[in-house]
């Protein structure tokens, strides 16, 4: 898939809570392809302190609209100067970087796509081409509280969707992997987006029961496209570019202990 | 249009700009954004002779202006670059130069060794500078008998143009750089990475997974320029600048401190289309100035 740098413009900015912000960017000429997974490196303008582009994950992809969708935290410098941006403003984009989550061939799968805090991002596009394929997976959604939960009405869009908050404030008391959908539905393959132990908790799960599992990771990164090396995952094939050899990588070939 | 086209030794660049070993990996994965053939030499990831992992991650924290990384080398080694990476990548139009480095001067002799019987590198950078190993880089590069005995060993296997790149972590650059010219090196390129530090305050911890790395980008630009001119005035031979230069005025201050070509490094991450656009800029600054080629304002600085 070709690569490009290009200045979109911000269509919308809508901040979804004190820490959350949905930010769509659009572009004079019809976007390029991007499939589910993949990130973006957006350069922070103005800031010596956020000195390195800032991988963000593609949240959605409207063709229709001609929109890409970023689903940001501001929890950092470079994060929290997206969240200052407003309609019009420009930003320079290097996309679509990294690999891509799993389309099952079997049209009959079922596909559990799990999500923590803001690694629910990159799910979203990934349930709709889910379902443009003919399968509805099932998304099941962790968060701290209810209101880390974003964008739900999305989500219910392509699949059922299934909440754990650790505070109990809306669905299910506890973790992801506590959540009674996992002993209701046999599913074939699970894709996986968010905090560390999370991941490796989802992992395990899916270690144990036999079922097919990537995860999508989010190590610090400079180049964004295999130059540099600095983002590296241990694996059982040496050490591998989160930005170009992922950031989608089967369990089974990481150095986790699962 | 001013004629761009600079010598280092015996190779001849389309004009000065090259890309930073490390920064660019071998080339094609710019490709998308650069047309590399408008380049004047790409610097392809460090290589040695046998296989490296490399350090562990973290690998990289970002700095006020700057960044710094222990990578630490990683590569397959030179048999795999030989026989995968080098058929890819020969066909590219530009001088593809290929960075060595090693843990003795046998191995760096061995390496270079290699590479020279490859048609399509021109030219190889030999790394005595890198700050993230224990066993050998930058070990060789802070002492003038270490880089000699390196620049020595390598100059009896390898044929073609030989660049040393230069270590900024030493007392006096010009010693090491008049050590290395007078073992038969070509060309220095100048200035590898500052060795830096960065905390966690909250864990206590580095933020790299030795402790220490390499500060590259806008933030070391001063220091490099300052040795660049040092040691441009220290040695007969070309000098090729670097350090955090961003962009065509940056690429022209080097150039009037005595660089005869230039690498752009961190500026990749920023801006995967920088080298091109230094390129042009540097071309527009001299039909601005009135300069026929980029050659007139080498070592011009009026000090």
């Amino acid at each position: 898939m070709k690569k490009y740098v290009l200045d979109l413009i911000v269509s919308s900015v809508d901040h979804i809570n004190d820490k959350y912000v949905l930010i769509k960017l659009t572009h004079a000429e019809k976007l390029p392809e991007m499939a589910p997974g993949q990130f973006v490196e957006i350069r922070i303008d103005g800031s010596a302190t956020t000195f390195l582009r800032r991988p963000i994950s593609i949240n959605f992809v409207d063709y229709q609209a001609n929109e890409l969708w970023l689903l940001v935290a501001a929890i950092g410098d470079g994060t929290r100067a997206l969240a200052q941006l407003k309609a019009g403003d420009k930003l320079n984009c290097m996309f679509p970087l990294g690999n891509t989550f799993t389309i099952p061939e079997n049209k009959d799968a079922k596909v559990l796509l799990v999500g923590g805090g803001v690694g629910v991002a990159p799910l979203l596009y990934f349930g709709k081409v889910l379902k443009d394929n003919g399968m509805t997976p099932v998304f099941l959604l962790g968060a701290r509280s209810a209101k880390d939960l974003l964008l739900l009405d999305e989500y219910r869009k392509y699949g059922e969707v299934c909440i754990t908050t650790e505070d109990g404030s809306e669905g299910e008391k506890g973790f992801v992997t506590n959540h009674s959908v996992l002993q209701r539905v046999r599913f074939d393959q699970i894709s996986t987006c968010g905090p560390k132990p999370m991941m490796v908790a989802v992992a395990k799960y899916a270690h144990s029961e036999g079922i097919c599992c990537e995860a999508s990771l989010e190590n610090k990164m400079a180049c964004g496209v295999g130059a540099c090396l600095c983002c590296v995952e241990g694996t059982k094939s040496g050490n591998l570019c989160v930005c170009k050899d992922g950031p989608v990588f089967n369990v089974n070939d990481l150095s986790w202990q699962i | 249009m001013a004629d761009l086209r600079v010598k280092i030794g015996n190779l001849e660049l389309k004009n000065p700009v090259m890309t930073a070993s490390g920064t660019f990996g071998y080339g094609p994965e710019y490709a998308d954004f650069v047309e590399l053939s408008e380049i004047g030499g790409i610097i392809v990831k460090g290589t040695t002779l046998h296989p490296r992992q490399g350090n562990d991650y973290p690998r990289m924290a970002e700095t006020a202006s700057g960044m710094l990384n222990c990578v630490g080398l990683q590569n397959k080694g030179v048999d795999y670059f030989c026989e995968h990476i080098y058929p890819e990548i020969k066909d590219i139009d530009t001088n593809m130069i290929v960075n060595v480095s090693g843990s003795s001067p046998e191995d760096y002799a061995e390496c270079a060794a290699r590479i020279d019987a490859l048609d399509k590198i021109p030219a190889i950078e030999l790394n005595i500078s890198c700050p993230n190993v224990k066993d050998g880089g930058m070990a060789f590069g802070v002492t003038c008998e270490g880089a000699a005995s390196v620049v020595r060993a390598v100059r009896k296997s390898y044929h073609k143009t030989l660049i040393v790149k230069l270590s900024p972590n030493v007392t006096d650059i010009t010693e090491i750089a008049r050590a290395v010219e007078a073992e038969g090196a070509d060309s220095v390129s100048l200035i590898n990475t500052l060795m830096g530090m960065a905390i966690d305050i909250e864990k206590r911890k580095p933020m790299l997974s030795i402790n220490t790395g390499g500060l590259s980008g806008p933030a070391v630009k001063p220091v490099a320029l300052r040795m660049v001119w040092q040691v441009a005035k220290a040695v007969g031979i070309p000098v090729v600048g670097l350090g955090g230069i961003c962009n065509a005025n940056d690429a022209i201050e080097f150039m009037l401190a005595g660089a005869s070509a230039i690498e752009i490094g961190t500026a990749n991450f920023l801006d995967p289309q920088v080298t091109v656009k230094v390129k042009n800029g540097i071309n527009e600054w001299l039909d601005k100035h009135g300069c026929k080629s980029v050659t007139e304002i080498i070592g011009q600085l009026e000090a």
